[in-house]
């Protein structure tokens, strides 16, 4: 079974797969490219101070892979050589699990650092995703950005972290 | 006519529920459904300023017009990655 680009659900993530999805996906083409830059994100037992015992991560699917296929067309305006590769995890993630793993390439490293950390802020902008952190004392919903994706100053941000 | 309804994260824990139906009439916005809601759970008003809404799974600004049989929405600040 060949591993989609873009993918959201509960199984367990691997950098790999992400990468092998891209590879794929490239086809005859990848001998043009040179670099491949990838992220796993990591569930820290740790948040502004609370103690974190492990995270529940909630998301409303469909719009969620929507989210995921903008991104991905942004990066392609943006950065046309680039191609990106995005699984996000579902469900009861343990401390040093993998909430996220993301692959960029392109035929040169600047345009897949770019890419790739732009994914990376955009999910945290725009896709429908929350998670739920449990912690020595209680639990708490974590609420970061009012999802907007026409807000064209949110992109900005993402585009200047991305260059920075 | 008839819209389903689903809430998520910190709005599902108020309502109680994550999906409910509502009947509604002619011309009915996202923003009459979600001016509703927070009539019945007062708590939802605090997301007033701050939440999204989609409609069948697409991002919809609150004027966006309902039809019979749309899903509707409604999403508290995200916190994904």
């Amino acid at each position: 079974m060949t591993t989609p680009l873009l993918a959201i659900g509960p199984e367990p993530l691997e950098l790999e797969r992400a990468a092998a999805a891209l590879d794929a996906s490239v086809g005859s083409n990848a001998g043009s490219d040179g670099a491949v830059v990838m992220f796993l994100g990591l569930v820290r037992n740790h948040n502004v101070g609370r103690r974190v015992r492990y995270l529940e991560y909630e998301a409303y699917e469909p719009l969620a892979l929507k989210a995921f296929e903008r991104i991905s067309a942004e990066i392609h305006e943006r950065w046309p050589d680039a191609r990106l590769a995005l699984h996000h995890r579902i469900g009861r993630l343990e401390i040093g699990e993998a909430s996220i793993a993301i692959a960029a390439r392109s035929p040169h490293r600047a345009n897949a650092y770019a890419a790739c950390r732009y994914a990376i802020e955009r999910v945290k902008q725009i896709a429908p995703i929350w998670k739920r952190e449990f912690f020595d004392g209680g639990d708490m919903w974590i609420e970061g950005a009012t999802a907007d994706p026409e807000d064209q100053r949110a992109r900005a941000e993402a585009e200047r972290i991305a260059c920075a | 006519m008839r819209v389903t309804v689903r809430l998520f994260a910190r709005l599902r824990d108020i309502a109680g529920t994550s999906e409910l139906a509502r009947d509604l009439a002619p011309g009915a916005t996202i923003g009459t459904v979600w001016r509703q809601l927070a009539g019945e759970f007062p708590a939802l008003a605090d997301y007033e300023r701050s939440i999204s809404s989609a409609v069948n799974a697409d991002y919809a600004r609150m004027d966006h017009v309902l039809r019979d049989g749309d899903e509707v929405a409604f999403l508290p600040p995200v916190s994904g990655g």
